[in-house]
């Protein structure tokens, strides 16, 4: 049994696994059904909307919850976790939207922030320095100077650091909360381009988002949340960036906002009209996608064109 | 153009560093408006008073300094921690009277007297770090409410065991040769008379700084301060980083306490009042933000410095000591004014 676990991990098993997880909050359901993996050298994109059930899925994940229904296994073994610190002692970590950095202090002190490196009592400042400009610069980041206040990096750049920071103490799955949320166009590219670095480096990496434009260039798998449920799961081959905008839109609601629009009459016709054109443009051949399954057109291209995306990622279906 | 920038190996030198002069570099440490003032008072004390400037005098000067220096050190590493304590000053004379009147009070031995002020003074310290995490109640606030208990305790208890406003001399009491050996004796270098406490001062001041520059518990210092939350996400003991603060705001209240009655042999239970604004003072000349995460142990030492050169040195000059608090409070403002101009000059810099 182990042994051929051991053989597996290397090709197969997925390091992070949920099998139809759902939460419970009392009678709030939070989240029901949810199927996600994501194995190493992967990226697992969960897509939705504000209250979609997103950071339940993290909190379930990151060892802050348990799920109340489902399983969750990490490398094939079912696990229940106690505590973040467990999870990450299994090697997940989660990279927070606030990055528990602290602005005033070097970047090299809150690289090592937590688990400094010592050398008889004093810490080992040319090691740790050293270090922390290797890691970022095996991210692609080249840092001016690790002894400047990580407030004065641009929010890219210290989500950069706080990713490198947890790939450097072992992280095998990162969970990404948001990580373009605060950030302008460049930026974004610049963050999407070290999720790429990471998948490279074989993580699974779990990237949360609300949009689909940063999410396709960078996905391998999509899982689209609404209202606690999932609305979709596609392999990238399945689905096209405009589908996959359609469906976060909700291009059904958007189109009876439009009908209501049209027949309140007057300037809001107007808008009704644009509204029309824009969901015509995302290429929605209106459908309502309860599983999915009927949202998978003919398979999209291999989008090499991004415009914020890395240079074309042929996707490799598990 | 910039992408290639990005994209090339990084050269040994990045030519983005080169632009960052020496002064600018000098400038952008915490320190720089303590140097800087302590220069100037220097040189005006230096040119106006002549006394100000021999060796003696000097040595004097900085004895005064020294006792607002051993408690400005502890004061600006809870600062930087992001927490102040009020009860710092009053808590330098709780000590000494403790410590001389149990050993009056109950004849023992002095140094009996000396370890029972020691685990008050500490205890004080746990109690405002205990209160200020369990309950998240601002320090501010709760050392507020120390500085007043210990105030009145001072008083209070010292009339009502000694009928007196100060405490009785124990200059005949036992082990007294020995603590005052240790705690305010004096040595004598070329000629000039150099008091212990000056030495104290500057191997607590050392201490600080390598704490806080190299060690693991001066990067929690500074992230317990800077980012209460965040260095908790990360591992950071947030709670008994602040409670060890306090704590050893506490064992140099004891120690300065026991410098002053041990070179005194008695001590007035009024006395202290006022000093936590000094040693609070202090440590901004030197550096730390009021609002924690940043600070520097070498400038608020430099503060203490510049409080006694200008409590002296208006002495020396033959001035109205009256006008004392008056140059204080110029002097607050003027440095503090430098340091923001000069943070906000070192920051468009980069």
């Amino acid at each position: 049994m182990t042994s051929t676990l051991e053989n597996e991990k290397q090709t197969a098993t997925p390091l992070v696994r949920l099998n139809k997880a759902g939460k419970r909050y009392g009678n709030v359901i939070a989240l029901s059904d949810i199927d996600l993996q994501v194995g190493a050298g992967e990226v697992m994109c969960v897509l939705g909307d504000n209250g979609a059930g997103k950071s339940t899925l993290i909190k379930i994940i990151a060892g802050l919850h348990q799920p109340s229904a489902g399983t969750y296994e990490v490398e094939g073994e079912a696990v229940s976790f106690d505590s973040p610190r467990e999870a990450l002692d299994r090697g997940i970590a989660t990279v927070y939207q606030d990055l528990a950095v602290v602005p005033l202090m070097s970047v090299w002190r809150n690289f090592f922030l937590g688990n400094e490196v010592r050398k008889g009592p004093q810490m080992d400042i040319a090691f740790m320095k050293k270090t922390c400009k290797d890691e970022m610069l095996a991210m692609g980041i080249d840092l001016r100077d690790v002894e400047q206040p990580i407030g004065t990096l641009s929010g890219g750049e210290r989500q950069c650091v706080a990713i490198s920071r947890a790939v450097y103490f072992g992280a095998k799955v990162l969970i990404l909360d948001e990580p373009t949320a605060a950030l302008g166009v460049k930026q974004s590219g610049v963050v999407l381009k070290y999720i790429i670095q990471a998948r490279e480096r074989g993580l699974g990496v779990i990237f949360i988002t609300h949009n689909p434009h940063h999410a396709y260039p960078v996905g391998d798998r999509f899982l689209l949340l609404n209202r606690g449920r999932s609305i979709g799961y596609y392999e990238k081959s399945q689905v096209t960036r405009e589908e996959l905008t359609g469906l976060m839109a909700g291009g059904g609601e958007l189109e009876a906002l439009s009908h209501e629009l049209e027949a309140a009459g007057g300037a809001a016709a107007g808008v009704a009209a644009a509204l029309g054109e824009e969901i015509g443009g995302l290429g929605l051949t209106h459908d309502d996608n309860g599983d999915g399954t009927s949202a998978a057109g003919p398979p999209g291209p291999p989008r090499a064109s991004g415009n914020s995306g890395p240079p074309g990622t042929p996707s490799n279906p598990a | 153009m910039s992408d290639t920038i990005e994209a090339s190996p990084p050269p040994m030198l990045d030519e983005r560093v080169g632009r960052k002069s020496a002064l600018s570099r000098v400038f952008g440490r915490p320190e720089a408006g303590s140097i800087a003032g302590a220069i100037i008072i220097y040189l005006f004390f230096f040119a106006v008073a002549p006394s100000f400037r021999n060796a003696s005098s000097f040595s004097s000067t900085l004895y005064v300094s020294s006792t607002y220096g051993l408690m400005v050190a502890p004061v600006a590493l809870l600062m930087i921690g992001g927490e102040f304590d009020l009860s710092a000053g009053v808590a330098v004379t709780s000590s000494a009277l403790c410590a001389s009147i149990f050993s009056y009070e109950f004849t023992t031995n002095v140094w009996v007297g000396v370890l029972v002020a020691l685990a008050l003074s500490l205890f004080v310290g746990f109690l405002n770090g205990w209160l200020v995490v369990k309950t998240g109640i601002p320090s501010f606030l709760v050392t507020l409410g120390m500085f007043f208990m210990l105030q009145g305790l001072n008083l209070a208890l010292t009339q009502t065991l000694t009928n007196q406003v100060a405490s009785p001399s124990i200059s005949n009491i036992q082990g007294f040769a020995s603590a005052q050996h240790v705690f305010a004796s004096s040595f004598t270098v070329g000629g000039v008379n150099i008091r212990t406490s000056i030495v104290y001062w500057i191997v607590v001041v050392a201490i600080a700084t390598w704490i806080l520059l190299r060690t693991r518990v001066g990067n929690w210092i500074f992230s317990v301060g800077g980012s209460a939350p965040s260095a908790r996400a990360v591992g950071v003991p947030v709670g008994r980083m602040k409670i060890g603060l306090f704590m050893s705001v506490g064992l140099l209240a004891w120690f300065t306490g026991m410098i002053t009655l041990f070179q005194f042999n008695t001590i007035q239970s009024g006395q202290g009042v006022g000093n936590e604004f000094v040693y609070i003072i202090a440590a901004v000349v030197g550096g730390c933000l009021l609002t924690g995460g940043y600070g520097s142990a070498v400038g608020a030492a430099l503060g203490a410095l510049i409080f006694g050169m200008v409590n002296q040195g208006i002495v020396y000059a033959g001035w109205d000591p009256d006008w004392f608090t008056f140059f204080v409070g110029a002097l607050l403002l003027g440095v503090i004014l430098f340091n923001t101009y000069i943070r906000r000059r070192a920051e468009a810099n980069r």
